[in-house]
């Protein structure tokens, strides 16, 4: 293992918070994000086009050759972070993190060959945030588990003059796919492949489930011989799907650590406010420590969150490590900060009206996305060396 | 001299110290002497006081020059509480004479100091400490301070020659306002140091017991009722002396349990294993914390989160040792030694599993309690209200105790 990497935020990246914050705070009121939820628009489609378009967030991933920004994992760490502190019903972390990721994986494995200028073109417009894009495996799938082979390439049609490879299947509870344009499919087949598909294309339905984050509405996605364009084969597919879900589960801890932090913050503001037995009742130890050991575990957080961005950014051999250890700890420190920000606030905390809610259930949602804390946890005892009862680690059967 | 650049004159110093004094053919002890009196002891203390009156972090090039050559350094482990404690809060409020007395010697480790705060009844609220120093009537020799008290929890008293203290001059008023600081001779008369033997079965700590031990006005530190202030600023310095470097993946106390998971696979449970994992995982992101701690410092942003580390480093090391003693099954239930001893310093990843374990329940004891850390995190950090208090304002004889 190397020495550790910067884990602190550089001057532009805190320049980019600022932006971020700001428009948030202007354009993303918690009143407003609660009442959407219960409209036929849950993702809010303007606030994106500031985000992506003014701010240029969408293309923080892209290298300024393809039409994006240029930056790294450090800075779309720092975005996602706001993006959690404000539960923005945008769909960043699918599009300009998991399918950006997945493209660019694509791109950097084919080279030249076949069709490469329309993924540029589609990753340019993704930068842009004219167009925005979403893999469609379902929310809890984590980097390196295996995909159910629910989708298949079926092959052309008979008398399709374009000679369109054709999938049919089904994907449920896929994130950050209503909004999407294009649709990123890994579909078995000879080979496995990884497939674009236009999201109005024929044969392809999106069915909105009801969420247990609102803000973040998952869809089931069927494919009826669906018109599809190849992105990737083989390793190559299965490489840009696990770089893509690797650097959403990666964003995703970040995210977490953002509302997190937020959550302390409006649980820390209420109890200076708020007065019973005629004391502020953050002057009780009972809630005092509890908000201290909150504090003291988002810290912690942080440190986990920061190491997981470095390592991708420099892509770092321990990034696998970094990133299951970062979402299985910043998991757990956004569920428990939530909890303890309804807790805290007593019956306020416990209504509609209240914006307590929409972060217990982002957190508990998004400490399932990319795999739970355990999974994380499991995958770590592999990377290593540290065996449950019954395996054997790599050096003990050597 | 000339505006060399402070790198290249703390390296030209060092190289001369070492060709005045062959490290090779010096008695250790001269060596250090020398080097203090050549400015390179710590560079940022003003010359003349063992430094050079420049930035800390020079002191790296110093040491670097004379560890390469084999110099002897001052064993910091041993005298560790007299250079993080007592020496900074001499240089801050001690007089010319003081000074001079004290830091060379503290800084060459011919004499260890320890330090005199905690009482019996005086642990976390330690302004309400009860030892009394009572002037003396003038007679002909210069004032001096009778002091009658017991002190405990005292690393070295056993073998330290200089302590400092903190003492009640005045009982009247509230209890912050009637203290006063003083360094104590451990040889004087009325000096006591009994051992303190510990639920681990050994003594690493002393009471101290005083009574009527005669202290010359001379020894003391700041004016008479600034006593709380002068130590405020010994416990600063205590938090600024922590933090080191950056210990590897799997050091400190994760690397026992590591150890025995890899080695003894028939140990192994699904519980068990859960538990190893979170561990794992937690010891991991403390060390990440810690060393993003320390690139806070580096740039001159020490960030609040320095609070945090002895809150996590205390539950994390109980944590783990407690779960090394399950790990071990049937020999969790032996421990390898009760035998009153005096070791030579802590060591909380030392011996068996049982030790371990037992030791790190200290941890979130001593330094400052994990409780009182969380106040401090809740109010200095948050801003949360402070605790209800009802003995800001009393005299320190009237309250109940």
């Amino acid at each position: 293992m190397t020495e550790i990497p910067d884990l602190l935020y550089s001057e532009a990246e805190n320049d980019l918070r600022q932006a971020v914050r700001s428009l948030f705070s202007e354009r993303c009121h918690p009143a407003d994000v609660i009442a959407r939820t219960e409209t036929a628009e849950t993702y809010d489609a303007a606030l994106w086009q500031a985000l992506a378009g003014e701010l240029g967030c969408a293309g923080l991933l892209v290298p300024e050759a393809l039409g994006g920004a240029g930056a790294s994992y450090r800075e779309a760490a720092v975005v996602a972070e706001e993006a959690g502190r404000s539960v923005a019903p945008v769909p960043y972390l699918g599009s300009a993190v998991v399918a950006t990721a997945a493209l660019l994986s694509a791109l950097a494995a084919s080279g030249s060959q076949h069709d490469a200028e329309q993924d540029r073109k589609l990753l340019a417009a993704l930068a842009a945030g004219t167009v925005t894009a979403a893999l469609a495996v379902p929310f809890e799938t984590g980097p390196g588990s295996e995909l159910p082979a629910t989708i298949r390439v079926v092959g052309p049609l008979a008398g399709d003059m374009s000679g369109a490879p054709r999938l049919t299947g089904t994907a449920p509870r896929v994130a950050d796919a209503l909004p999407a344009d294009v649709l990123l499919v890994p579909a078995d087949g000879v080979p496995y492949g990884l497939y674009a598909v236009d999201a109005t294309a024929f044969g392809v339905t999106r069915t909105p489930v009801v969420s247990l984050d609102a803000t973040r509405q998952l869809c089931d996605l069927t494919f009826d011989a669906t018109p599809a364009r190849r992105i990737a084969g083989g390793d190559a597919a299965s490489a840009a799907v696990f770089a893509a879900l690797a650097a959403g589960t990666a964003m995703l801890a970040a995210e977490q650590l953002g509302l997190a932090e937020q959550c302390v913050a409006m649980t820390v503001a209420y109890a200076k406010e708020r007065r019973q037995f005629a004391r502020q009742i953050g002057s009780f130890q009972a809630i005092k420590h509890r908000l201290a050991d909150l504090w003291v575990s988002v810290a912690q957080a942080r440190a986990a969150a920061r190491y997981a961005a470095a390592c991708l950014a420099g892509n770092d051999p321990d990034a696998a490590v970094a990133v299951s250890m970062a979402k299985a700890y910043c998991g757990d420190v956004a569920v428990k900060a939530a909890e303890e920000c309804v807790q805290l606030h007593g019956g306020i905390g416990f209504t509609w009206e209240h914006p307590a809610h929409l972060y217990l259930k982002r957190a508990k949602s998004g400490s399932i996305a990319f795999g739970t804390p355990d999974r994380h946890r499991a995958v770590i005892g592999r990377l290593v060396g540290l065996p449950g009862p019954g395996e054997t680690a790599p050096e003990e059967s050597a | 001299m000339l505006e060399a650049s402070g790198a290249d004159d703390v390296r030209a110093r060092a190289r001369q110290l070492l060709a005045d004094h062959n490290p090779a053919t010096t008695p250790p002890l001269d060596f250090l002497r020398a080097r203090f009196d050549a400015g390179l002891a710590w560079v940022h203390y003003p010359p003349g006081l063992g430094g050079l009156g420049t930035s800390r972090e020079l002191q790296a090039v110093a040491d670097a020059v004379l560890t390469k050559a084999g110099a002897p350094d001052n064993d910091p482990s041993r005298i560790g509480i007299g250079l993080g404690m007592a020496a900074p809060t001499i240089l801050a409020f001690g007089t010319e004479e003081q000074k001079n007395r004290w830091l060379r010697p503290l800084w060459t480790g011919e004499e260890i100091w320890c330090q005199l705060f905690s009482e019996p009844g005086a642990g976390s609220d330690l302004a309400g400490l009860a030892t009394r120093a009572v002037p003396e009537p003038d007679g002909d020799g210069p004032a001096a301070w009778r002091v009658n008290g017991q002190k405990v929890w005292t690393s070295q008293a056993h073998q330290a020659r200089w302590a400092i203290l903190v003492a009640r001059t005045d009982p009247d008023v509230p209890k912050h306002a009637g203290l006063s600081y003083f360094v104590v001779d451990m040889t004087a008369p009325g000096v006591e140091v009994r051992p303190l033997r510990q639920l681990t079965g050994e003594a690493e700590f002393n009471e101290v017991f005083l009574s009527d031990v005669i202290i010359p006005d001379a020894q003391r530190l700041g004016a008479v009722g600034e006593g709380w202030r002068v130590a405020t600023a010994t416990l600063m310095n205590e938090r600024v002396a922590i933090g080191g470097r950056t210990m590897p993946r799997e050091g400190g106390m994760i690397a026992g349990a590591v150890r025995a998971w890899r080695q003894r696979p028939e140990l192994r449970t699904p519980g068990l294993h859960d538990k190893l994992l979170r561990l794992w995982v937690d010891a991991e992101v403390a060390r990440l914390a810690g060393a993003r701690l320390r690139q806070q410092l580096a740039v001159g942003q020490p960030g609040p989160e320095g609070s945090a580390a002895k809150l996590v480093f205390a539950r994390l090391n109980q944590e783990i040792s407690g779960f090394e003693v399950e790990l071990a099954g049937g020999e969790g239930l032996l421990y390898d030694d009760w035998t009153m001893r005096r070791p030579e310093g802590a060591n909380f990843y030392g011996r068996g599993p049982g030790y371990r374990y037992l030791r790190a329940k200290g941890n979130s004891i001593e330094g400052g309690t994990s409780e009182i850390l969380r106040n401090i995190v809740a109010e200095r950090v948050l801003g949360l209200p402070p605790e209800i208090r009802v003995d800001k304002d009393v005299p320190w004889k009237d309250l109940p105790r």
